[in-house]
């Protein structure tokens, strides 16, 4: 067991790919001698070549492109996107190449592509570096997406996700990057918790409050101040956006009762909606209350003075577990 | 050497102790032809050599290549029109560009095409139902791409060209001298993707040859909205050698692709192809030309036709024999009947295929809803029963 940051964790998860599997190559803008711009592929290039660590020109479409065709090869590349922000131009390959190619050929063509995003706000950035748009994805049938939550699963995860023969979308939680944890670098790829599932973090009985990415610690810092006030939160850390693992989250708000989803992506045809309608339809006749959605506005990420009031936080996540209880809350009064 | 199995297992070996690296590419607005609209044999001091093996049962066999694509074309236009296709994207007027071209590849050589290199699928040995079922709508693709190195023809504009050349970056990581050929248009040379794998293939010195074939239209859109230079200055700048050739002599296109080709096999790196040829035809077969087209221009064109020129140059040489004109004719019947009865005789895909492969591991949602619909098809089937709702 050693004590990682979520970059080191991450760094640490390629490069046993790296070693494991000589068709593992990774691409992206600036991922050799700078090792990126948060340095998560640090050190690579030096030891593994610049053939299987590439420099790519900046060209998104062209990164997520030409992977397509090095899948064809028989390689399994993993592209770099340096921000959320900026895979829109890769868009078109990712949606009708990337996440297309396997159904198209039916199985003939395999697309074992990982693409890494680091995603969601809270740095300070200008426009652009700070978004979180994973539901373009989950919408889109052929991909998987995962977003990691812990040091742990960040260097489990990008190796399962490597391994997968299905083309994966990695969101990492930028502003999580510094955050240490302790991480089992021994850990078998094989007994470890399939890519696919998601896990109970912190146990609960009231309600159950769903998260991924960057807001499972503030998912799990409100479950602990709500502990205070004598309320027990059960939190689930999603892990997988696409499929959603709905078993968990059913079994828990059918103890429960009541389910809160939060998500800094923003409202409107988010996952949040997609989990509030399955889980509604699922188990209807368990819910006391109306799921609640905490999540970023319907707005363009905003510039960084304001960015604290876009993201969900502790008290707003508070706010919503007051509002499944029926608690006295900042809506008390207000109809639909 | 090429053989004359009717294109099939063709495999071409560099013509001796000639290096392409020595060919001076992109001069001016040159059109490179070996063979004349009227048939006439030309002769060039630096591309002959590399069709000097081009003997005249090759030549014959070139011949039957296109003259069965075109029939192959007018069969499937005609069965679209008879409702047994769904759609057909005619290739009439482009048989030198796609033969002359994949006729020059090695059976290990990879191929990304368009969706109207139907020619170059005959070619490549994809059975005429693999050809049709698409088409057909019975399928997204035809041939198994790994067993004939040729992938799913590509829909989306310019795609395939960053796909090639990601290939051609694989080839080089294994060390192999492979070489990969991407088919595309002149609409597609807009396409920022056709733009960006030219920046990669040349930063990577990828082996990978760009083969457009200006057919001067881009559905209704002439080329002249596309570009203001001709498209084979446009490579210059990213520093890829280009040649531009008359895209409907067989001879000078097999001459040019041969060149690139070898020039990817030993590290030369990429190369761009302009074919300059005309589609006779309309862009799919729910396109109508008449409403943006001259015809004065097709009339022009027509006399440039890429099977009549040929047929003029096998006339000349005295190779048009009954014999060869019977054989012809008896295998583009037969290649015509095979598609239409396979075409025909098709078996409808079942419902729940819609579900398999979207993934190549099992899938929580997908497995849901096939079981939901697999139950609401099966309720069809069960009586109803008394007082039910």
């Amino acid at each position: 067991m050693s004590k990682l940051t979520f970059a080191r964790a991450i760094n640490a998860g390629l490069r046993k790919s790296l070693e494991n599997d000589p068709k593992v190559v990774l691409m992206g803008e600036d991922i050799g001698s700078l090792g990126g711009v948060f340095r998560v592929t640090d050190g690579l290039q030096k030891d593994f070549g610049k053939h299987r660590v590439i420099d790519s020109p900046l060209a998104e479409s062209g990164i997520i492109g030409t992977a397509v065709g090095l899948a064809y090869r028989g390689y399994r590349p993993v592209c770099e996107i340096q921000f959320d922000g900026f895979i829109y131009p890769a868009f078109d390959q990712i949606v009708s190449q990337v996440a297309k190619m396997h159904y198209r050929t039916q199985g003939r063509v395999k697309m074992p592509i990982t693409i890494r995003v680091p995603f969601g706000g809270g740095i300070g950035s200008p426009e652009h570096h700070s978004e979180s748009p994973e539901a373009y994805f989950t919408h889109t049938s052929g991909l998987r997406v995962v977003a990691v939550s812990n040091p742990q699963d960040a260097y489990t995860m990008i190796q399962q996700a490597i391994a997968s023969d299905d083309p994966v979308l990695y969101f990492e939680p930028k502003r999580r990057y510094h955050d240490k944890g302790d991480v089992d670098e021994s850990l078998d790829l094989a007994t470890a918790l399939p890519l696919d599932r998601a896990v109970v973090v912190s146990p609960g009985s009231d309600v159950t409050l769903v998260a991924y990415g960057p807001l499972v610690k503030t998912a799990k810092d409100a479950a602990m101040a709500a502990a205070d006030e004598g309320i027990s939160v059960e939190v689930i850390d999603l892990r997988s956006l696409a499929p959603v693992d709905y078993p968990v989250v059913e079994a828990s708000v059918r103890k429960t009762g009541r389910l809160v989803i939060t998500h800094e992506a923003g409202q409107s045809g988010g996952l949040g909606a997609e989990i509030a309608a399955s889980i509604t339809e699922r188990c209807f006749n368990y819910l006391e209350s109306a799921p609640v959605r905490i999540t970023g506005f319907d707005v363009p990420y905003p510039y960084s003075k304001l960015e604290m009031h876009h993201l969900p936080d502790l008290d707003r996540i508070l706010d919503g577990v007051d509002r499944a209880l029926g608690r006295r809350n900042s809506l008390s009064g207000l109809e639909g | 050497m090429l053989t004359d199995q009717a294109g099939k297992g063709v495999r071409h070996d560099a013509p001796g102790p000639e290096q392409s690296a020595h060919i001076s590419l992109r001069t001016g607005g040159d059109l490179l032809q070996l063979v004349s609209p009227e048939g006439e044999r030309i002769s060039h001091p630096e591309f002959d050599v590399w069709v000097k093996d081009v003997g005249d049962e090759q030549l014959c066999s070139l011949y039957e290549d296109m003259t069965v694509i075109r029939r192959i074309d007018a069969e499937a236009t005609a069965l679209q029109r008879q409702g047994e296709l769904a759609l057909w994207p005619p290739l009439l007027g482009q048989e030198a560009a796609q033969i002359g071209s994949s006729r020059s590849l090695r059976d290990d050589d990879f191929v990304f095409p368009s969706y109207r290199e139907s020619g170059v699928a005959y070619v490549r040995g994809a059975h005429l139902s693999e050809i049709a079922r698409v088409w057909r709508g019975n399928a997204s693709y035809g041939w198994d791409p790994q067993r004939i190195n040729l992938a799913t023809p590509q829909i989306i504009i310019g795609s395939q060209s960053l796909h090639a050349t990601g290939y051609a970056m694989g080839v080089q990581l294994d060390g192999a001298n492979t070489a990969v050929l991407a088919y595309f248009g002149d609409g597609a040379t807009s396409e920022g993707d056709v733009n960006e794998a030219m920046v990669f293939a040349a930063s990577y010195q990828a082996p990978v040859v760009f083969f457009c074939q200006n057919n001067h239209w881009a559905i209704s859109e002439p080329v002249r909205i596309q570009s203001h230079v001709q498209l084979a200055d446009r490579p210059t700048g990213f520093g890829i050698p280009s040649m531009r050739v008359d895209g409907n002599d067989v001879l000078a296109v097999m001459a040019a692709t041969r060149v690139a080709l070898d020039r990817a096999r030993k590290g030369g790196g990429p190369t761009f192809i302009e074919a300059v040829t005309y589609r006779m035809g309309p862009h799919t077969t729910a396109d109508d030309p008449t409403r943006y087209r001259d015809p004065i221009e097709l009339e022009d064109w027509a006399a440039k036709d890429p099977i009549l020129r040929l047929r003029k140059l096998l006339e000349a040489k005295g190779l048009l024999t009954d014999d060869v004109e019977a054989r012809v004719k008896a295998k583009a019947d037969a290649v015509a009947a095979d598609l239409r009865s396979s075409c025909i005789g098709m078996p409808d895909p079942q419902p729940l295929d819609v579900f398999n492969h979207v993934y190549s591991t099992p899938n929580s949602w997908i497995e849901r809803q096939k079981d939901h619909y697999s139950r609401y098809l099966s309720s069809f089937n069960q009586p109803v029963e008394e007082g039910a709702l």
